[in-house]
């Protein structure tokens, strides 16, 4: 059986699909296969993350609604071929997508995939709900700003009420904070939330926290997830998320300026 | 393309039974003089019609049914529905009283057990119940035991917790939150979110917690928000009670 993530927030515009393409691409170059999924319908992005767009041809509500085989919509990764991407639709919204349907597809994914990533959408209506629906793990991004923190919160409460896990007593989904563009400068000047306080505030098992870097940006326009940027903090960040994910003890990094003036000597982010 | 529609429409459940709490007035009776009654409610609704008007209203007998003419249900709903109002049950009455308002589809509940908590502080009639105990031992029957709630994850923001009895939280409650209780609260961790204990009316109740940085406080209806916190009282193990009507907050 595959492990289902789901990578959500909230709040918009905080890393979901940077964080679910690097995610996916770095549990496949561990060398399990792996397939992400992109659940906003409407304002599909991760194709254009994953650099893939021009080779879309089905999405995810055709196979829902029949007219196309998962086999046909899936997209494999030409970097890496143990991933694998099911891209949404551009001309449906929400309402395409249906419980029954979306759970069709995870179970046959289930099968084949050891790992599903699914790209949840911003917001708590139904895009962001079925793609939760089904997860065993859920990384809750994060930036270190109230509104943010207060959505994750948000986001949180309704993982651990309207999921499957929740609904059949089958143990809860398995939750972890993800802190993205934290700039450890901003935080000693007191323009931003500290780790300290967004735990204090979620009390949340951190996975990691990923430093702001231009790198992200740089990644998302030429569609290559960031995590194959190895030189750059945040391509790094990602790589011990992934490890840590998978079991590894990795010592946090990027949290304190100092280590981060020290990396940042080191690795020159491009 | 053009049966897109359908589909989804289809998998769309059309109704859901959803539990929720909500507050509506209660009208409260002392008499069973209809038209005494008749009077002072029209003298009320003259003061505020706009409020009355199609309001949503509970009716209490529990302090005029152990007169000896009980009220007649059916002319009291008239009357109500004359004045604008809308009954939506009745409660504490006599079995015959129930009888008449289930004849009218008006539901009748028990809400007793939550008069346990008030009626020290209830005026005496309540007190003339206890000699009559052979009217409604049914009723008594029904009181449900208190029913003291342990939590013990993190109530997140947007979740709303409830307790019958006593509320015990061993985690925080963030900001956007709300707890009700009609007993006590216990917070140990930070309140930051809403925290309202008596929600039924128990002036007696208290709120504590380790780390006060809530967005209101609540006792029996009487409340404050976080804007008229002293800073003094902000991140501190506090507990708050009410005091001839006050609302204390104070540190542990």
């Amino acid at each position: 059986m595959a492990r289902i993530i789901v990578v959500t927030s909230g709040k918009g515009g905080v890393g979901k699909t940077t964080t679910s393409a690097a995610i996916a691409m770095g549990l496949a170059k561990k060398g399990h296969k792996t397939a992400v999924i992109d659940f906003d319908v409407g304002l599909r992005n991760l194709d254009l993350v994953m650099g893939c767009e021009r080779r879309v041809v089905y999405d995810f509500v055709n196979v829902i609604n029949g007219e196309a085989t998962l086999r046909q919509a899936l997209i494999k990764d030409k970097r890496c071929n143990q991933l694998f991407i099911l891209p949404a639709s551009q001309t449906r919204d929400k309402d395409a997508l249906t419980q029954e349907g979306v759970g069709k597809i995870l179970e046959e994914l289930s099968k084949e995939f050891k790992y599903i990533v699914c790209d949840s959408p911003a917001g708590i209506e139904r895009g962001a709900h079925l793609a939760m629906y089904f997860a065993d793990d859920a990384f809750v991004v994060t930036n270190p700003e109230v509104s943010s923190v207060r959505d994750s919160d948000r986001m949180l409460g309704i993982l651990a009420s309207k999921s499957r896990r929740a609904e059949t007593n089958d143990g809860a989904i398995k939750e972890y904070l993800l802190l993205t563009r934290y700039s450890p400068k901003r935080v000693k000047l007191g323009e931003m939330l500290s780790v300290e306080d967004v735990q204090d505030i979620l009390s949340l098992h951190l996975l990691g926290v990923i430093p702001e870097s231009k790198s992200v940006l740089n990644a998302s326009n030429s569609g290559i997830p960031v995590i194959l940027d190895e030189e750059s903090n945040a391509g790094q960040a990602y790589a011990d998320i992934v490890a840590r994910y998978l079991g590894e003890d990795i010592p946090h990094r990027f949290i304190e300026e100092t280590k981060k003036g020290l990396f940042g000597k080191l690795f020159r982010s491009k | 393309m053009s049966t897109d529609t359908e589909a989804p429409i289809k998998n769309k459940p059309a109704l859901e039974f959803k539990s929720t709490s909500f507050s509506a007035p209660v009208l409260v009776l002392y008499n069973s003089k209809l038209k005494q009654v008749e009077l002072q409610l029209k003298e009320k609704i003259a003061q505020a019609p706009e409020f009355f008007k199609n309001t949503p209203l509970l009716i209490d007998l529990k302090n005029c049914s152990s007169e000896d003419q009980a009220i007649n249900i059916t002319s009291l709903i008239k009357c109500l529905q004359l004045n604008k109002l809308c009954p939506i049950g009745i409660s504490g009455g006599s079995e015959e009283q129930h009888r008449q308002a289930l004849e009218l589809h008006i539901p009748t509940h028990s809400i007793r057990a939550t008069n346990l908590h008030t009626s020290s502080s209830a005026p005496k009639s309540v007190v003339e119940n206890t000699e009559k105990p052979k009217d409604k031992p049914a009723i008594e029957a029904i009181v449900p035991p208190v029913e003291n709630r342990l939590v013990s994850h993190p109530i997140r923001s947007g979740q709303r917790i409830y307790a019958k009895g006593d509320l015990t939280i061993l985690s925080h409650v963030s900001a956007g939150a709300e707890v009700m209780a009609e007993g006590n609260i216990h917070i140990y961790g930070s309140l930051r979110g809403r925290a309202l204990a008596g929600v039924q009316g128990n002036t007696e109740s208290r709120i504590f917690c380790l780390d006060l940085q809530a967005e209101l406080v609540s006792i029996a209806g009487h409340y404050k928000v976080s804007e008229e916190f002293d800073n003094t009282e902000h991140h501190q193990p506090t507990q708050i009670f009410l005091q001839e009507q006050a609302l204390i907050i104070k540190n542990l």
